[in-house]
């Protein structure tokens, strides 16, 4: 594979917005014919890697080179025009044209005025054919399933020629049947010459297809190895291991913790099955899993924020929420990860989002008391260090830190009992980090019960003293004390161990 | 760390952005005035200006309402139909009644109509939360059924107050006067008096605001969502039928043509007055500014000859875009 010369290479490659640097002094290099798989833990910068590699963002630093010449995409299409494409984890197509309108969309055949219908859906059905898949191209795409949905964005995707293919973690939402039927058209594209770029957080599928692994780690490269000499175990350790020990609280897990919160054969129909935990008074519980198991699902439902079914007893008595009004009126606040869009209201100031959860505590005779109000902001802004240049801002004019600040200042006005943070220092810088770690620690410790929802297995392991761990809506593991470690985490979330199996049986 | 940039540039933006927007409409309005009065001086009269005022006040009642919905990101088109049907059957409720205790009778059929308002934004709020319809596909069907119905209960014509004695009774409270104010400029200054302390100072006014400004936020905060919507319609209804109750001494009568075009109107006076769309913004004080900003042009329009009276739709539909341009220059970018 040293003969023929690298097709796309990334040299120092780093981007940053808005001053914070999300990727730094990225080296890569692609060669044809060569599946070369990038690995990492949410927000290690895999997905902006892959961005700036296909022309959706432009570099901040660094370059990249096509052929050994170096090239500034000015945009997916430039970038597409140079035979390099990037098939996105998310559906992108219209539901209610067909296939074939589909793939052709902005690019359609014509003849005369007039678009050419059956050479397109005589091409469509050809680029599906390629795939592996038979599909009608004149059938509307609502009417496939998410899986046929996008072989068909893949097969948009392909169309023309292509050098270099970039995959977002495509098998995010595929069965394991259908992942092995998209692993079966990757390793065409690779015997077609071209090189892959394939992004996922599961393991034992990059072990079965990479040729390369990529680690990234905080924005940085970890290292580039042979997938050969990698199992994935090896591979969750090189995501994950690094020393953390300054950052979190020290931490003496309650001896004997009551139960305050019972939840037993808890459904969110769709998304969890049978969730069954117990909170214990003084307790922080970590949630674990990848993006999609089911961990903010169960939240929102054990918080009244969704549909579910099954058992809650709060301090031993049953307990029903059909919204968030009664939960938090029982004393269970979830704090939601989508801050700007569930979070605050990003329009309005300080005040008004400070208040608005608690308001019933700031009226006197039917009317908002503006000076308890007042001083309301006052104690937050001095009690949980938020800092904005003015107090007239709006909530969106904050720092993400110290809109999470501002959230839970709003959030503990409700003097709530449970506290669920769901992902408490996404998109946070490390300092504000710290100071929610140890908030979180001191809450725990005045007698509240904490849940932490989190993709990041250092902060879990940081903070928590118990971590359960979910994978596809269940419940799989409860990791504590010693076994509570990135690499146990990672295989329960994966399911590592299992599939490892599996995939070696099958490529022996 | 990221606080540092910005901390370089104080509080500049508070200013501008919430001040000059709020502000904006009176601006509007005093040029209005001072350029009316360079055109004919009778215009700056007491007379005149009360009388503007009067005039508007049907609007701008309605408009109070309508700043409730629209700040809460709902729409309302009925209102025009609904003014119609209340005046209708409180007229007809009027005329079934046994005649005597003129006052009596007046105070009932108020009530009546207040109720009837009431039920009518009861409806349209509750098929836009608990039918989950879209506001806009909603009122414009109740707006359908509304104005059938009174045209149906007039039998095609007109439907009057019979009783003379009845007539006189309530004569005042459109043409009465109180220390020299006029009835009607009266009920507009309770009105949005009451309005503005509802929406900017109780617990409701806020979470009218909050589910405006993004409702996911308003209900993972633990705001009944659909109670505060619904209730903003009620309010709607409510003020509907106070402005039918001075519409009806003006006229005594309702027909077909009856709060015709009133609902453009009303939502025209509350984007006028810096209310947003979209939700999230609510001004009373600009919104009944922005109903005598539309009567204000019809006036200087008739005492002028500048433009023919026959194009006031248009200059008031000018109105709104050129509104709608200032506001979206003030906010930039927002």
């Amino acid at each position: 594979m040293s003969a023929p010369a690298p097709v796309l290479e990334a040299r120092g490659l780093s981007k940053s917005f808005g001053g914070i640097e999300v990727l730094r002094g990225i080296d890569l290099t692609l060669m044809p014919g060569e599946v070369h798989a990038v690995i990492g833990e949410n927000g290690a910068g895999k997905s902006t890697l892959m961005k700036l590699l296909s022309g959706h963002l432009a570099p901040s630093g660094g370059e990249i080179r096509l052929d050994g010449a170096r090239v500034a995409f000015a945009g997916p299409v430039a970038a597409e025009a140079l035979g390099i494409v990037l098939v996105h984890q998310e559906i992108l197509l219209a539901p209610d044209l067909t296939v074939a309108q589909n793939i052709y969309l902005g690019r359609e055949i014509r003849r005369g005025p007039f678009v050419d219908d059956p050479t397109m859906n005589a091409g469509a059905a050809e680029a599906v054919a390629a795939l592996g898949a038979a599909l009608d191209p004149r059938i509307a795409v609502r009417r496939l399933s998410i899986a046929q949905r996008q072989l068909v964005q893949i097969a948009r995707a392909l169309l023309g020629t292509r050098r270099v293919v970039i995959f977002d973690e495509p098998t995010a939402s595929l069965t394991p049947r259908e992942t092995e039927a998209l692993l079966g058209v990757i390793r065409e594209i690779r015997a077609g010459g071209a090189a892959v770029l394939y992004i996922s957080h599961r393991l034992p599928e990059v072990k079965a297809i990479a040729d390369q692994v990529t680690v990234l780690r905080d924005g940085a490269l970890v290292t580039t190895r042979a997938a050969a000499g990698l199992d994935p175990h090896a591979m969750a350790e090189l995501m994950v291991g690094r020393d953390v020990s300054k950052l979190y609280p020290d931490r003496a897990p309650p001896e004997t913790a009551a139960p305050v919160l019972e939840v037993e054969d808890f459904d969110v129909p769709g998304f969890v099955s049978g969730a069954r935990f117990r909170l214990g008074r003084g307790e922080i519980l970590g949630f674990a899993g990848l993006v999609g198991a089911g961990r903010t699902e169960l939240m929102e439902g054990i918080a009244g924020l969704r549909p579910g079914r099954g058992r809650l007893r709060l301090r031993g008595a049953p307990v029903r929420f059909h919204d968030a009004r009664e939960s938090q009126r029982a004393g269970v606040v979830y704090l939601s990860e989508d801050r700007k869009g569930k979070g605050l209201l990003l329009g309005q100031d300080l005040t008004v989002n400070l208040t608005l959860a608690a308001l019933a505590r700031f009226t006197r005779a039917g009317l908002v008391d503006r000076g308890r109000e007042a001083a309301a902001l006052d104690r937050a802004i001095a009690d949980f260090d938020i800092r904005a240049r003015s107090r007239a801002l709006d909530a969106g004019q904050l720092s993400g830190g110290n809109q999470q600040k501002l959230l839970l200042a709003k959030m503990m006005l409700l003097e709530p009992e449970v506290v669920i943070i769901d992902e408490p220092t996404r998109g946070i810088d490390i300092g504000t980090k710290e100071q929610i770690y140890r908030w979180i620690a001191a809450l725990a410790a005045s007698g509240k019960s904490v849940i932490v929802v989190s993709s990041e297995m250092p902060e879990l392991i940081g903070i928590c003293d118990r971590v359960l761990v979910m994978r596809g809506g269940r419940i799989v593991g409860e990791l504590a004390g010693a076994r509570m470690t990135e690499t146990e985490i990672a295989v329960l979330a994966t399911g590592a161990s299992e599939k490892e199996a599996a995939m070696m049986a099958e490529s022996a | 760390m990221s606080e540092t940039p910005v901390a370089s540039r104080p509080a500049r933006r508070s200013w501008r952005d919430l001040d000059l927007r709020a502000v904006a409409p009176f601006v509007a309005l005093a040029a209005l005035i001072l350029f009316g009065a360079s055109l004919n001086p009778n215009f700056v009269s007491v007379d005149n200006l009360l009388n503007v005022l009067s005039r508007s006040a049907f609007i701008a009642i309605i408009a109070v309402g309508a700043t409730f919905v629209i700040s809460a990101g709902g729409l309302d088109l009925s209102v025009g139909s609904m003014s119609a049907f209340v005046a209708g059957t409180m007229i007809l409720f009027i005329n079934a009644a046994p005649v005597g205790g003129d006052v009596a009778l007046i105070a009932l059929a108020m009530t009546m109509a207040l109720v009837t308002g009431a039920l009518c934004g009861l409806a349209n709020g509750l098929f836009v939360t608990l039918g989950r319809l879209e506001p806009f596909i909603v009122t414009l069907g109740t707006m359908g059924i509304f104005r059938a119905l009174t045209v149906w209960l007039a039998e095609g014509g007109s439907i009057a107050v019979r009783s003379q004695e009845v007539r006189a009774a309530y004569r005042p409270v459109y043409f009465g006067e109180l220390w020299g104010v006029p009835a009607p400029v009266i009920v507009i200054l309770v009105v949005a008096l009451l309005g503005a302390v509802i929406l900017n100072r109780t617990a409701f006014g806020r979470h009218v605001i909050a589910v405006g400004s993004n409702e996911e936020v308003a209900r993972y905060s633990g705001i009944p969502v659909g109670r505060v919507r619904t209730l903003t319609y009620v309010i709607q209804g409510v003020c509907v039928a106070i402005a039918v109750l001075v519409y009806v001494p003006r006229l005594g009568s309702a027909t077909a043509t009856t709060g015709l075009m009133w609902e453009l109107q009303a939502i025209t006076a509350v984007v006028i007055g810096g209310t947003a769309l979209r939700g999230g913004v609510g001004r009373i004080w600009g919104t009944v500014c922005g109903a005598l900003i539309l009567e204000l042009i019809g006036n200087i329009m008739v005492l002028s000859d500048l433009v023919s009276e026959y194009l006031i739709g248009a200059v008031q539909g000018a109105i709104i875009i050129v509104a709608m341009l200032v506001q979206r220059a003030l906010s930039r970018g927002r």
